[in-house]
């Protein structure tokens, strides 16, 4: 090993000798994430607008403290009221739950480690940063993606309600445009959440012999499907999460009207 | 006949540089063509390494416009004519001349995987698998070791962790090998310790580059990963006390 390491590698000094435009999509994706981050941080701290019967927005979902708008559960716990910063809004009591998800989420952590981390930025393009990857802390944590999924799982059947519930209107059953709006995007959410690498292994993924685990092999053929569709669901629900919010918000501000169809 | 403009490297590990030569191409042409042809007629001492000119061997590996592929499976009319194509070696590794590197690194890491362990056979001394159960691992045998996600890799190429990194190429060897259905070994440790898995931060460059569009990063790593998460997982402890399952480490 030791002559394969004291090696002399072909001395060219280009840091890469690419010449297609290999910045385009990092760049892309820091408008896209930074974007987002700004919005629902923007979003989360209104504490208003964020229901109008009978739509819930997703950030404010599930809503469990006094003050809201909405009870999830029908009861509330005390509202956190903080010096300066007056009552906290209940976005960021719940917020930080799809936040973790994502941020461990092993496709978000490809596109962050090339366009915020520039670790590396594109491929064969030098990066000559210190490295350890995700072997130290708090990167190691990362390896803990499988718990925020647990979590997810949850939030998935916390809007699948909210769904079912933006049937409901003050005169009885209807369909709106927002009610449209919330299935579409929790749909994206379950395709996003199911399509999770960390859910294709716990559900099959870690078996050796599929033919004497015949259940999991199937659930297993079934998510690789879902799975090679990842990147998709991550964007494409991350778009109607933040859409959905707006569009409620828009309603409650009386800025649009809410069509009914039924 | 379309003309290009190859700027090609030549040189050894002390000094080099790229040098430009005018090539005529004719229809269907790739890149190892090109580089024959200004071998023929234009520098007879240009040294290359190849073998099948079908994309099956591995051995034409180069950095055609800074990507890592094969020069075989290049084809010139994919290249926009005007301006000079670069013709480099694989950087990560050492130069023995022009375009030929020294690859033995990823023979030294080879050796270093623990090979299969059977199970005991069938009571009739046979071993019997299931399609199903090797599916999976039929695309990890695709690799025609053509090193190029070696190459590319930062962890290899711009860390130079050589020592405690075995690569991409071998993180599906070691995957091949632990979802085989016949084999009683447990690698997650040896991924971990041993091969550095926890250094991929999955930025997936190597299933970019991989001629044989093997899902390098999806259905090999990053299961790998989530197998070594499972050793740190109450739940799967729970389930596994209860149905006794997986094998001892090896
Ligand atoms: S995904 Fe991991 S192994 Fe593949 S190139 Fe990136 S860091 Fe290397
Ligand atoms: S995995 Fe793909 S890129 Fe890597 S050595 Fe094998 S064929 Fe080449
Ligand atoms: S959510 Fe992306 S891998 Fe789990
Ligand atoms: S010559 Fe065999 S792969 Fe290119």
């Amino acid at each position: 090993m030791s002559r394969v390491l004291s090696e002399r590698r072909p001395p060219i000094a280009a840091a890469h000798l690419r010449t297609d435009a290999w910045w385009a999509l990092p760049l892309a994706v820091v408008v896209v994430l930074s974007a987002f981050i700004v919005y629902s941080t923007w979003a989360a701290l209104q504490n208003a607008h964020y229901f109008v019967p009978p739509y819930l927005s997703p950030f404010y979902s599930p809503c469990i403290t006094e003050s809201c708008l909405h009870l999830s559960f029908g009861v509330g716990l005390a509202d956190f009221t903080f010096p300066v910063v007056g009552v906290l809004s209940p976005a960021f009591l719940i917020l930080w739950g799809p936040g973790l998800f994502r941020l461990t989420c092993y496709y978000y952590r490809k596109a962050y480690y090339r366009s915020f981390w520039l670790a590396p930025v594109a491929c064969a393009v030098r990066d000559v940063k210190s490295y350890t990857g995700e072997t130290r802390f708090p990167l190691f944590l990362q390896n803990f993606h499988r718990y925020t999924w647990y979590l997810a799982v949850f939030f998935v059947v916390m809007l699948t309600w909210d769904a079912i519930l933006a049937f409901r209107f003050p005169d009885g059953f209807g369909i709106g445009v927002g009610t449209l709006v919330m299935w579409v995007n929790v749909t994206l959410l379950a395709g996003y959440t199911f399509s999770c690498h960390s859910c294709r292994h716990v559900c099959g993924g870690h078996v050796d012999v599929f033919s004497e685990a015949e259940t999991r092999y199937k659930v297993w053929r079934f998510l690789t499907r879902l799975n090679e569709r990842h990147p998709m669901y991550a964007w494409l629900s991350l778009f109607s999460v933040g859409l959905t919010d707006l569009y409620i918000r828009l309603v409650s501000m009386g800025v649009i009207r809410d069509l009914r169809i039924l | 006949m379309p003309t290009y403009t190859m700027r090609v490297f030549r040189g050894d590990a002390r000094r080099g540089d790229f040098r430009e030569y005018h090539v005529e191409t004719a229809e269907g042409m790739v890149v190892l063509d090109v580089i024959h042809r200004i071998q023929a007629t234009q520098a007879h001492d240009l040294a290359c390494r190849w073998n099948c000119k079908a994309g099956k061997c591995g051995s034409c590996s180069a950095e055609i416009n800074g990507k890592p592929r094969l020069m075989c499976m290049t084809r010139m009319d994919t290249l926009a004519e005007g301006a000079p194509i670069t013709v480099a070696p694989i950087r990560t590794f050492p130069l023995i001349r022009d375009l030929v590197t020294d690859v033995s690194y990823n023979y030294e890491k080879a050796k270093t995987v623990p090979p299969l362990r059977l199970k005991p056979p069938d009571p009739d001394g046979r071993y019997r698998m299931m399609q199903e159960d090797i599916d999976r691992i039929q695309e990890f045998h695709k690799c025609i070791e053509c090193f190029l996600c070696q190459d590319v890799c930062h962890v290899i190429r711009d860390h130079d962790l050589k020592r405690q990194f075995a690569g991409p190429r071998f993180f599906i060897k070691i995957a091949a090998l632990d979802m085989h259905p016949l084999d009683t070994r447990n690698r997650t440790e040896f991924a971990a310790r041993e091969a550095g898995i926890g250094l991929c931060n999955i930025t997936t460059c190597c299933t970019e580059v991989c001629p044989e569009g093997i899902h390098i990063t999806d259905n090999g790593i990053i299961p790998m990963k989530e197998r070594r998460a499972d050793d740190y997982d109450p739940i799967v402890w729970l389930l596994r006390k209860f149905r006794g399952q997986r094998p001892e480490p090896a």
